[in-house]
């Protein structure tokens, strides 16, 4: 498969009166033409930042990207000058961001916010924008897109102006389409209903699609591959289907193991017990040690090593017997 | 974008019958119209004394007549025609010091709630200090270092109007450069001055023409205790403010010499008022009609 995306050992920080938070630290991954990936992870793990990296839209000061590259389409985005990177922001990367109400600009029609991204994509008659906005609004279902056009946003229901948002952010046909947190504010109903609309959209167009969320069950739902990220790092990585079968990090078992489960009834679910740490301290092993459960000696003094465990499949951890001992990953 | 608010469609939006405000208008068109005639339409020439005819009441009173419509002041001169010319005056110095500070105050304001950090620390102090300067004494100190002139009235009306204006649209851009559109916007490979241009002042474009049209009203208030002063527009040529001044030593005897001219000034304040109020309302998206849009 033709790769896309290739993230190699990100590293964003900021430089804070407190210190240097190491938002992300030391990030790889790839993604291929019209795959979609997930990044999960809690508050704070750094999947926004790592987001915002590949825009490069960190906000300088205090953050920075110190180290690492980011290719696409074997262009290496962080050596591009500023110009060169607002044309690859507006023709190859787009975004959904999480809140519809305030993803529309209020004092403008969506007709004319739609036509503002078609125009992004080519140049020549604008006779025929009216009717590609109108083509857009029914790609995403609007019913009776030509009414509404010349409606105001604020006529639109949430899930409405997210289908239109991710119109607009379809319109300018990017090749990655980077998707954060697109159904947190969404009621349940239409969360299912924006997604299904968002995979038949990448299905049809063969964007590349990085979905970040916290929220298992998208990724479950969308992505073919996924990353796992704690304190700003991806701790494990792998097919969807074997995260889920055999998590190998005790942090993502944890959280399996913190997932409603239908066939089972418990009384109560599992958590993991503790915080993340602060990220403006310097961690001298495994960020997850605290909460570990398996944790041996050296986790907390040693940077535990990348091991991969099955092909495409990687963690990030000390205790690599437990997983090839038992079939069943640590549980 | 820029369709959904083009000079054509704010023009439409003003002749479409229904509920806009008659009275304000109307008013406010008069005046415009005397500010264009000017002498032209004035009964006498507004400087032509009549010494015979000084202190003529106006003509409902005993010993007023028709001749004199609002009465005649301390040098015989008609009222009437003095405040006919001298609308020019004050409608060129609020027009003038209002774009002039206006256009200053927004570029201000946008740039300093965009960027925020030591751009915004510099630029809102420089506003705090401007406005915690009493005007009147910087148009005191302007008039006599340069001798009071229009021009000078105008500037001095700019360098506090600005610091106004700076406020206002920083605080609109602070709220609005949260919103997830110009995040959107970026990610879609706008430069910060399309975004701030494009994006964010058509969202503060109804705030700031309310602010606009209140300031009118303020304007020329402040031209007025300028020319009351005597730091304001020099004579002989009519001017409201100073006719209130001077006029200000008969109000027991001939009160309608400073009376008139001071209703004139609440008129035009009380119609821009009622003007912008109503202006907010049919210039912001939110508060249409479902359906009604367009």
């Amino acid at each position: 498969m033709d790769e896309l995306l290739r993230v190699k050992n990100l590293k964003t920080h900021f430089f804070t009166k407190y210190g240097v938070v190491k938002a992300v630290d030391g990030v790889s991954f790839s993604l291929n033409k019209g795959e979609t990936f997930g990044i999960v992870g809690e508050s704070g793990c750094g999947k926004s930042i790592t987001a915002l990296s590949i825009l490069r839209l960190i906000q300088e000061p205090p953050g920075r990207i110190v180290d690492g590259e980011i290719f696409l389409e074997g262009q290496d985005l962080l050596k591009l000058d500023k110009k060169q990177m607002r044309r690859v922001r507006g023709k190859k990367i787009s975004m959904i961001l999480q809140d519809p109400l305030s993803s529309l600009n209020p004092v403008f029609t969506i007709g004319s916010q739609l036509i503002e991204a078609i125009r992004i994509e080519n140049h020549t008659k604008p006779s025929g924008y009216w009717e590609k906005a109108r083509k857009l609004l029914e790609m995403v279902q609007i019913p009776s897109p030509a009414v509404r056009l010349k409606n105001w946003p604020h006529q639109l229901s949430g899930g409405m102006r997210q289908r239109i948002v991710g119109a607009i952010s379809l319109a300018s046909k990017p090749q990655l389409l980077i998707a954060d947190e697109p159904t947190t504010a969404l009621d349940a109903t239409i969360q299912v209903q924006f997604l299904r609309l968002l995979r038949e959209l990448q299905e049809k167009t063969q964007v590349g699609l990085i979905i970040i969320t916290h929220d298992f069950g998208i990724i479950a739902r969308m992505c073919q591959r996924a990353a796992v990220m704690y304190a700003g790092k991806i701790v494990e990585i792998g097919p969807v289907k074997e995260l889920f079968d055999r998590p190998a990090h005790p942090y993502t078992a944890g959280l399996m193991r913190s997932l409603p489960k239908l066939e089972e009834t418990v009384e109560r679910l599992v958590s993991i017990p503790g915080q993340p740490p602060p990220l403006d301290v310097e961690i001298k092993g495994c960020g997850f040690y605290d909460r570990c459960d398996v944790g041996l000696e050296l986790c907390a003094n040693k940077k535990p090593p990348v091991v991969n465990i099955n092909p495409g499949h990687e963690v990030r951890c000390w205790n690599t017997q437990r997983i090839e001992k038992g079939s069943k990953g640590c549980q | 974008m820029g369709m959904s608010l083009s000079p054509f469609r704010l023009f439409s939006k003003l002749l479409k019958p229904g509920r806009y405000p008659i009275v304000p208008i109307g008013v406010i068109l008069i005046f415009i119209f005397l500010a264009v005639m000017g002498q032209s339409i004035a009964p006498y020439p507004a400087n032509q004394m009549d010494l015979p005819a000084r202190f003529v009441p106006p003509f409902w009173q005993d010993s007023g007549s028709m001749k004199h419509v609002l009465g005649t002041d301390d040098m015989g001169r008609d009222i009437l025609s003095r405040i006919i010319v001298g609308t020019r005056v004050s409608f060129i110095v609020s027009l003038l010091s209002l774009t002039l500070g206006g256009v200053l105050g927004t570029a201000i304001g946008i740039v300093s709630g965009y960027y925020g950090g030591r751009i915004d620390s510099i630029l809102m102090r420089t506003a705090d200090a401007t406005l915690a300067f009493p005007i009147i004494l910087l148009a005191m100190l302007m008039a006599v270092a340069l001798g009071p002139s229009l021009q000078n009235v105008v500037i001095s009306l700019s360098i506090v109007l600005w610091a106004r204006y700076a406020r206002v649209v920083r605080g609109e851009v602070l709220s609005y450069k949260e919103y997830d559109f110009v995040a959107l916007a970026r990610v879609a490979g706008a430069s910060g001055f399309r975004i701030m241009w494009k994006h964010l002042f058509p969202n503060i474009r109804s705030t700031l023409l309310v602010l606009l049209t209140l300031q009118v009203g303020w304007v020329i208030i402040v031209e007025a205790s300028l020319s009351f002063i005597g730091a304001g527009i020099p004579g002989p040529d009519p001017v409201w403010g100073s006719m209130i001044s001077k006029g200000r030593n008969y109000v027991t005897t001939a009160w309608w010499i400073p009376f008139f001219p001071g209703v004139a000034v609440a008129i035009v304040c009380l119609s821009f008022n009622m003007f912008g109020d109503w202006l907010r309302e049919a210039l912001d998206p939110r508060m249409r009609q479902v359906g009604g849009g367009g």
